[in-house]
């Protein structure tokens, strides 16, 4: 019997459970209510607004907590490889559990904190006297970005903490000694180190990012929609299933093209 | 060794936790004080009490936590059988097999969470799948999303295995299911309960695609937390996601030992 015969049963049930599945999405954005193949539903959701601001949204969201992320994880990483201080072990720890906890908390989180009644709005108004705070970001996509930012920079952290620990650091040390100062060593010689770990780190971020719904749920907010949000709200909501399919098909096109992107980019530096 | 000085390691550690603490160990202070209180409108919460763990682990609260540990379980075995099978099948296979069974496997981490919830949905509710409304279409969603986690991180593993092992077994005679059963699945004993761990974690916290399918009578905790917190029940949501966080760490830990003892033995 052929080897290639062990990978059939697998396969053709992930065949049956998702890629089927995944069809029928395809085929359904491109049925119109009377039942047959058109664009209509195309049509009809990238000419609506609240597609558009949902993808706009989306994606400067997704971009902006990349970005965020990759500039925290490398700091605080940095910390804790190169200026090591007792406990860091704990801390690096602490990072691995946090990984393992569901996004919505931290949304749930920042509303005790920065919710309109919440602890930062309390005392400034205790201390002031106002009759009411000044943290109302909450429910904007600001709220959305900070714990997107929160969430997923320990995501960065692992790999770049991986890469790091692979640094001779008697490199460091002759880099130090013939004079270098502080910020050029982690410009010249940490950070070509770092930079396969930040990009693999990043990309998987970028994806993740796209695709949070958790924390967008959480927040509550009318005005921050982005794609899973409005896959949600059309589907279960609206009961619109080939709008809900369009914007399905739009989602996954940006997810799995930048994800294919990322395994490219990993198995080139082989991180 | 980065800084050398005395008075610049201390500025870089005072950074460090001026960044570190308020951003990831306050909130998870925050949910666990929170739940063990009534009211919080200031510096401080008021109000302690126990009440909310007595309503987070009694009625639907607790049909929620059974749901979830159900589901995960469930998902976790499902997700470990098919996503080893098939990274022992993809270990045997040339590179191109290989390489497209790895895309394939791969593919639920890159498609949305929500996505696979509605593809699931749509495909399940009509004939000749009828799901729709049980507690299967659940645990079928959990599955395909932790199902790439597993297989990635026993492919990993194998890569990793040292061919000499099943050599010689094989030159002694072995079956390649004698060698399989006795020799590669023993050895990737390690790497595939560190799997269980994190299908298990995962599809504890998986809230996206559940929202999209969960029947009435089969609502995992991370819906109980939303539909408290979404009524304004903020306490009893951060006791129920407290309970969610202690045993998610619970089974992790449990599946740790069980990881030293079996790489001990």
């Amino acid at each position: 019997m052929p080897r290639w015969v062990w990978a059939l049963p697998p396969v053709a049930v992930l065949a049956l459970v998702f890629l089927y599945p995944l069809a029928l999405v395809v085929q359904q954005s491109f049925t119109a209510d009377t039942g047959e193949v058109s664009f209509a539903p195309y049509g009809d959701v990238f000419a609506s607004e609240a597609f558009r601001e949902a993808l706009t949204t989306t994606v400067w969201l997704a971009l902006g907590a990349t970005v965020g992320c990759l500039v925290l994880g490398f700091v605080l990483a940095l910390v804790i490889a190169f200026v090591p201080f007792p406990g860091g072990k704990a801390v690096a720890k602490f990072i691995d559990v946090f990984l393992s906890f569901p996004s919505f908390l931290i949304t749930l989180a920042l509303l005790f904190i920065y919710g309109s009644v919440g602890m930062a709005n309390g005392v400034w108004t205790g201390v002031t006297g106002a009759a009411e705070g000044p943290f109302h970001f909450l429910t904007t996509p600001w709220g959305v970005l900070l714990a997107e930012i929160t969430y997923f920079t320990p995501f960065v952290m692992r790999p770049l903490l991986a890469a790091f620990s692979q640094i001779d650091t008697s490199q460091l040390e002759v880099a130090s000694s013939l004079g270098a100062r502080t910020w050029r060593i982690v410009r010249q010689v940490i950070l070509p180190e770092a930079l396969p770990a930040l990009a693999a780190g990043g990309a998987l971020v970028l994806v993740m990012c796209l695709n949070e719904f958790g924390i967008v749920l959480f927040t509550g907010a009318k005005g921050v929609t982005t794609l899973p949000m409005l896959v949600y709200s059309k589907a279960i909501l609206e009961s619109d299933y080939p709008a809900a399919c369009v914007v399905a098909v739009v989602n996954i096109a940006i997810s799995v093209g930048l994800y294919g992107m990322y395994r490219v980019v990993s198995r080139r530096v082989g991180a | 060794m980065l800084v050398h000085s005395r008075t610049g390691k201390w500025a870089t550690w005072v950074v460090f936790f001026l960044l570190f603490l308020p951003l990831f160990a306050l909130p998870l202070l925050v949910i666990l004080t929170a739940s063990f209180s009534t009211h919080w409108s200031g510096a401080f919460p008021s109000g302690p009490t126990v009440e909310n763990y007595g309503a987070a682990v009694r009625g639907e609260s607790l049909q929620a936590l059974t749901t979830s540990l159900v589901t995960a379980l469930a998902a976790s075995v499902l997700a470990l059988t098919f996503g080893s099978w098939a990274a022992l099948a993809a270990a045997a296979l040339k590179k191109g097999g290989k390489r497209a069974l790895d895309a394939l496997f791969m593919l639920p981490v890159a498609v949305p969470s929500v996505v696979v919830g509605l593809a699931v949905l749509v495909a399940f509710s009509q004939p000749p799948f009828l799901l729709n409304g049980t507690r299967w279409i659940v645990i079928l969603a959990h599955t395909i999303l932790v199902t790439a986690f597993a297989y990635q991180s026993v492919s990993a593993a194998i890569v990793r295995l040292d061919p000499m092992y099943e050599q010689a077994a094989a030159s002694l005679g072995a079956r390649p299911s004698y060698v399989l059963w006795r020799v590669k699945l023993p050895l990737l004993l390690p790497s595939l309960n560190a799997a269980a761990g994190l299908c298990f974690a995962l599809s504890m916290g998986e809230l996206s695609a559940t929202m999209m399918l969960y029947p009435p009578d089969w609502m995992p905790l991370p819906v109980q937390i939303f539909t408290a917190t979404d009524r304004g029940s903020l306490f009893a949501g951060s006791a129920v996601a407290v309970v969610l966080m202690g045993t998610t760490l619970l089974v992790l830990l449990a599946v740790s030992r069980i990881r030293t003892k079996a790489s001990f033995r």
